[in-house]
């Protein structure tokens, strides 16, 4: 529980420059997966199975698809700042780890904010964030919160109730095409959050202003809390229906990173651009597949189950278990 | 005799949007409710249909904020917090947006019945985090109510009315300033919005009843001026009577109640308003009887917190109504 907040030297404003492709998108995945893991084991639980599924789309993401500045906000995330009101005048949020709100830049909403775990260690992996700071997660007084909040590194809004990242996204794109901005914007969605209506309401008020600046990925694992998404509740042909409420809509395999540059690429003009992400959620990690289809949150139920998920993942993901404490 | 003013909002939102382009009016197809359609006609370029999706469209409105602008959402009261409470919480409240939520038909001033009519409104939006709530009581208020939202750092629901309105008031709304209408020493009474004309007609009555009343008008409903609230109870001789366009619970009455208990100050206080109901379709003028929300209802609030029968009746009052003011106001209409 000691937070190295006072380790001055280690929260200066980095001021180097080029983060990107320092490592192949390929290796950012697997670091993804890896940290994500390292941090299950010692925590004896965590969001696993969303890093087998998006570790793709989250290092595209940010280490080719995105125009991001260099970080506006220290290494080591600083402690919990207080909410927004008019008697916090120094609040930040989140999004300074994205790069600075110019006007040539990108932003990214990650609409589901249980992704945060994911999230973060896609910053480590990009340089944007120290490793400490998944030390942080989930520690009182910590912003490097378990369900992204709008002050924790990464999360430029709050998403933490699912459907309304899309609708923000797109109010936020409307504003910067009106301003003439380059800058796009781009929402990392999951595919549960179908079930909202919201995500309808989104689609259709983005497609009827033409609002083409904005973009979504969305990782169709077909999980969700309570399981397989097809047993929760049917949302039937999701690409179809995408594109009759009016965006372009194309599907991937999401662990294929050619097909997710195609995608991207691909004219969506008067549009918003939705890509299907198709994914596995113990992709990487077969031994998940035993949980199957309850991989919402991995816990361990023994001290033997945990052993030996480290063992097989660790050696799935060609580094050493994880050396935790008992 | 009264001024009646025809359509204050629709002139005054025009005429302050078209100097301030970062302004977008958006709208939930009720855009000639709500008294903006010649606004969308002559402006199209400031204008955004966001279609029958108050989800959406608050979260979207979110997310202009964040690119820079100002939206005016206008709806109806009832549909700006009701169904889209969650994101008018995430996407609107949490992160301080300069949204501006104008809630036309408050309370009971729209014969829509339940669905229709915003009678939790400031009980909801006083309890949200950086929220402000103001409340038009007359044309001059409306008119200004524009400007005075749009001075808000931050977010801010409004009380507008619509349609015929009178003008009470010759001095703009200023927010935070409450406007004190008479200075008597036996009673207050303290009303906003559409109960504030009702007040005025009982205090012809009860001054010739021989009943002397303090009366304030609030238009900025929070941040509440509790201290001068507490400051004007001290100052007379037998309580406090709140008369609300609202639930008792969570509105004016409770506000004023907290700031008495806060103080320690013990007088009585009586709440007027709708009583733990909800109310159902009708015209004003019918509801505001139906409901005890008008003059009468007033006055006898006063007598039971006096201990007095004043002798008035719904005759004395009607003797000291303006005509000008009810001859020409009809029912509303959806």
């Amino acid at each position: 529980m000691n937070i190295p907040w006072t380790e001055r030297e280690k929260t200066a404003v980095p001021s180097q420059a080029p983060l990107q492709n320092e490592k192949t998108t390929e290796e950012i995945a697997l670091g993804v997966r890896r940290r994500v893991f390292e941090h299950t084991i010692r925590n004896n639980g965590g969001y696993l199975s969303q890093a087998c599924s998006s570790a793709e789309q989250l290092a595209f993401l940010y280490n080719e698809a995105l125009h991001l500045g260099q970080p506006t906000m220290p290494m080591i995330p600083p402690p919990f700042g207080g909410v927004p009101s008019a008697d916090n005048p120094d609040y930040v949020t989140g999004a300074g780890y994205n790069g600075p709100f110019e006007p040539q830049y990108d932003r990214l909403f990650i609409a589901p904010a249980h992704y945060a775990l994911v999230a973060y260690a896609t910053l480590i992996e990009t340089g944007r964030m120290a490793p400490e700071g998944l030390e942080m997660f989930n520690k009182d007084g910590s912003s490097v919160e378990m369900i992204g909040a709008e002050h924790s590194p990464g999360m430029e809004v709050h998403n933490g109730t699912l459907g309304i990242g899309l609708s923000t996204g797109a109010g936020l794109a409307w504003g910067r095409k009106r301003k003439g901005e380059p800058g796009e914007v781009c929402v990392f969605m999951s595919d549960g959050e179908v079930q909202e209506g919201q995500t309808w309401e989104a689609v259709q008020a983005a497609a009827h202003h033409g609002i083409d600046n904005l973009w979504a990925i969305m990782d169709v694992n077909r999980q969700q809390c309570d399981g397989a998404m097809d047993e929760v509740m049917q949302v039937g042909d999701i690409r179809q229906k995408f594109i009759d409420f009016g965006a372009h809509c194309v599907e991937i395999d999401g662990h294929d990173l050619e097909a997710m540059r195609q995608a991207r690429a691909e004219n969506h003009e008067g549009k918003p651009l939705i890509i299907l992400a198709y994914t596995s959620p113990t992709k990487g990690m077969p031994i998940l597949e035993r949980r199957f289809p309850r991989l919402h949150y991995v816990r361990f139920k023994s001290e033997d189950e945990r052993a030996e998920y480290n063992q097989a993942i660790a050696a799935d993901l060609g580094i050493a278990p994880v050396d935790y404490a008992h | 005799m009264v001024e009646m003013v025809a359509r204050p909002y629709a002139a005054a939102f025009e005429a302050y949007a078209v100097q301030h382009p970062e302004v977008i009016a958006l709208s939930a197809d009720l855009t000639s409710s709500v008294e903006i359609d010649g606004f969308r006609d002559r402006h199209p370029e400031q204008f955004l249909s966001m279609g029958m999706a108050e989800q959406n469209m608050l979260s979207f409105a979110g997310g202009m904020g964040l690119a820079g602008y100002r939206p005016f959402i206008h709806t109806f009261g009832v549909f700006l917090y009701r169904r889209p409470y969650d994101q008018l919480m995430a996407s609107i409240a949490y992160p301080r947006r300069k949204v501006r939520l104008m809630g036309f038909l408050p309370g009971i001033t729209t014969p829509g019945g339940m669905t229709h009519q915003a009678i939790e409104d400031i009980s909801v939006m006083r309890s949200i985090p950086n929220m402000t709530v103001l409340e038009t009581g007359d044309a001059t208020e409306v008119e200004g109510i524009v400007e005075a939202a749009d001075s808000i750092d931050g977010p801010v629901y409004c009380r507008v009315l619509r349609g015929s309105v009178p003008r009470l008031f010759d001095s703009p709304l200023k927010v935070g300033e409450m406007r004190v209408l008479a200075e008597g020493t036996d009673v207050l009474v303290i009303t906003a919005g559409i109960t504030t004309e009702e007040a005025i007609r009982a205090r012809g009555a009860l001054d010739k009843a021989g009943v002397s009343v303090r009366h304030l008008h609030l238009n900025t409903l929070k941040p509440f001026d509790a201290e001068a609230i507490v400051a004007h109870a001290a100052s007379v001789k037998h309580g406090v009577v709140t008369l609300e366009n609202h639930l008792v619970a969570g509105g004016i009455g409770s506000m004023t109640a907290e700031a008495l208990a806060d103080a320690g100050l013990g007088k009585k206080l009586i709440r007027l308003g709708l009583q733990d109901t909800y109310a159902h379709g009708g015209s004003r003028p019918y509801l505001m009887n139906y409901y005890g929300l008008d003059a009468i209802a007033l006055v006898r609030g006063i007598e039971r917190l006096m201990g007095i029968e004043t002798g008035i009746d719904e005759g004395a009052l009607e003797a000291v109504r303006v005509d000008a003011v009810h001859s020409s106001v009809k029912a509303e209409a959806l």
